[in-house]
């Protein structure tokens, strides 16, 4: 890397560390909260996708690979598997094609949890989004770095 | 298993393939074999569609159960299941040539799940009822087309994609902005509810101005008179298998909306907005074959031929008769095939000579008389020669043509048969007949061509089918068209029969 795209400084650096995984978090937070209330799947992608592009300005290229462990092409693809997989659970119990399906699961502590089919859309969603986000950014950036 | 479910596999599963393939980005063996098999599917749900269509009528699935006309409905009628049919044979056939054809480095770069997607939004077009998803399909299957369109990057690539992106940008734009106004005329966007409450709109004036600005984003996508430029400029570009499919499917899904919004929604004016169609089409089909002529590249001349081919297609809807719209329907299931195989063949020639420009090509008949053979039936049933597939597209619109009186049409589409005789007779004796120019150009080591050859090969065979078994197609096509042409099947079978 030449010096030229350094933007090491320690500051960004330890935010970055700190941030990192209350980004994650949040983005989590938005996924899950999205379904009655604002947020989403698509917002907290964004969010998430952000987080592991901190990561990128502050660390460098490889770093934020490291993070992601996989190529975010296949992070799009696990997505639209979940997305289009949401789908099929309907025909199952003899129902319209996309019907949302609903599970409720009683939980000892935490009392009930509603699962629910616009949920693992959801899911898929947001890994859609951190993987198209990031494969834009790190196409820019894998440029920059040769 | 539930018939509705039907209508949705053949969007569903190309998702579902391209999905898994892109998550296999790395495994280049499963990839292709992904690319095999979904389109190998796709095709079994085609052909179970079609025939669910013709014994039950129009099938509709209420996509998520939300009722029409408040939720997204898929809607197979018989023009849609044929539509599909003939892209998943297409389909089919390119991702097996691919299998032979495309580069390693291409299919690092996403190109099966890309060529998912593409028929994802293809069908998506053919089968949804309402008129905002089908933008939507239209916008997955161009992002797609502009993806691979450009894999390679080369100069000649990037200046046909601009030309490309721009002008379908600049009809996605028209088309959204019809969608906004017609949704602001009767608050619907389903297209059988749409087609019900126009008919009670007082302003029929804003109704046409309407149908005009679908008329221009349709057939600047169908590639039709003035706004076609874009598609010589761009499919000669890309690797063969994605030309083909280019040119097999994507001006028809163009020609499928002008279809579908001008027999469905659009028909209360039929004396002004299918006169204007008439003229397109005419010019269409002038314009695209004496395009040809001036070419000497086999790809820029079966390009041009396309254009000069939508012509006939829309003639067919433009004349706006039961004859008229079983000839349309008939010439697209013609079309598709013969198309997309002149281009395999173009591929072939390129993988043996090395070249596309009839300039350097020559002798292709005394060392492959094969391959002059595959490239014989589809140019010679393009050209409307009998008994191939062809004639009686051709015969059926000028019939129709003739019981209209619509002497100028008629006129120049005799002579656009005429034309495009000669530009297939220009290649065959460019490339197959006259001996090899001098210098002998370096011929590229010979590869196994033997899938290519099996695939043109069935492709021919169809065209020879469809010709032959003229009969039992012309009546799939008069079933299409009764449909066409009487609505009200279509939105008593989206809205209930006793909807009004």
């Amino acid at each position: 890397m030449t010096p030229r795209f350094n933007m090491r400084s320690l500051i960004l650096n330890t935010g970055a560390t700190l941030l990192l995984p209350l980004l994650i978090l949040f983005s989590l937070f938005l996924l899950l909260r999205g379904h009655d209330e604002p947020g989403g799947g698509f917002i907290g992608g964004l969010v998430a996708a952000a987080a592991i592009a901190l990561k990128l300005f502050a660390e460098d290229y490889r770093a934020a690979r490291t993070i992601l462990r996989v190529h975010p092409l296949q992070l799009v693809g696990v997505g639209l598997v979940l997305a289009a997989g949401a789908s099929l659970p309907a025909i199952l119990v003899g129902e319209n094609f996309f019907t949302a399906q609903w599970w409720t699961l009683d939980l000892p502590i935490f009392g009930s949890l509603k699962l629910s089919t616009p949920l693992i859309f959801d899911i898929g969603v947001y890994l859609g989004v951190i993987g198209t986000v990031l494969t834009v950014v790190f196409t820019l950036a894998e440029a920059e770095h040769s | 298993m539930d018939l509705t479910l039907l209508v949705a596999l053949p969007v569903i599963l190309p998702l579902l393939f391209g999905a898994v393939s892109l998550v296999m980005l790395n495994n280049h063996n499963v990839q292709r074999w992904l690319g095999a098999i979904g389109t190998a599917s796709i095709l079994i749900a085609a052909c179970a569609l079609l025939w669910q269509c013709r014994e039950q009528g129009i099938l509709v699935l209420e996509v998520g159960s939300w009722p029409a006309p408040f939720g997204i409905v898929l809607v197979a009628d018989l023009l849609a299941a044929i539509m599909v049919l003939l892209a998943a044979i297409t389909g089919f056939a390119t991702a097996l040539y691919s299998l032979k054809t495309v580069r390693k480095r291409f299919e690092r770069f996403g190109y099966y799940p890309l060529l998912h997607l593409l028929l994802a939004g293809v069908n998506g077009a053919f089968l949804t009822g309402d008129i905002f998803n089908l933008y939507v399909w239209f916008e997955v299957l161009l992002v797609a087309s502009f993806a691979l369109l450009i894999q390679g990057g080369e100069r000649a690539q990037m200046e046909g994609a601009i030309k490309y992106v721009t002008l379908n940008l600049l009809s996605s734009a028209l088309f959204l902005t019809a969608i906004g106004l017609l949704y602001g005329l009767v608050g619907s966007l389903n297209m059988a509810d749409i087609a019900q409450r126009l008919t009670q709109v007082e302003d029929q004036g804003m109704v046409t101005v309407v149908a005009m600005l679908f008329l221009i984003a349709f057939s600047i996508k169908a590639a039709a008179f003035p706004l076609f430029f874009w598609l010589p400029a761009s499919y000669h570009t890309p690797q063969v298998a994605v030309s083909a499919i280019f040119a097999g499917l994507l001006t028809k899904v163009g020609v499928y909306a002008l279809y579908r919004v001008f027999t469905l929604i659009f028909n209360a004016e039929v004396e002004f907005t299918h006169n204007i169609l008439l003229w397109m089409a005419v010019l269409t089909m002038l314009t695209g074959v004496l395009g040809a002529a001036a070419q000497f590249e086999v790809r820029r001349i079966l390009s041009f031929h396309i254009i000069s081919q939508i012509g006939y297609m829309m003639l067919g809807l433009a004349l706006y008769t039961p004859l008229a719209l079983i000839g349309g329907v008939f010439y697209i299931m013609h079309h598709i095939i013969v198309k997309a195989n002149l281009f395999l063949v173009a591929g072939l020639i390129y993988r043996l000579r090395g070249s596309f420009e009839l300039k350097r090509l020559g002798g292709l008949y005394k060392d492959h008389p094969g391959l002059a053979v595959l490239f014989l039936i589809p140019a010679l049933s393009l050209a409307g020669v009998p008994p191939l597939s062809g004639f009686f597209a051709k015969f059926i619109l000028i019939k129709a043509g003739v019981e209209v009186h619509a002497w100028w049409a008629v006129g120049i589409a005799l002579l656009v048969g005429l034309l495009t005789l000669y530009s297939m007779i220009k290649i065959w004796n460019e490339a197959f007949w006259k001996a090899v120019p001098e210098p002998a150009p370096a011929i590229p080591a010979p590869g196994r061509n033997g899938l290519l050859y099996w695939i043109t090969g069935s492709l021919a065979a169809m065209t020879i089918a469809i010709g032959i078994f003229a009969e039992p197609i012309y009546q799939l096509a008069q079933q299409a068209a009764a449909q066409l042409l009487n609505p009200q099947l279509y939105i008593n079978a989206v809205l209930g029969a006793d909807s009004l």
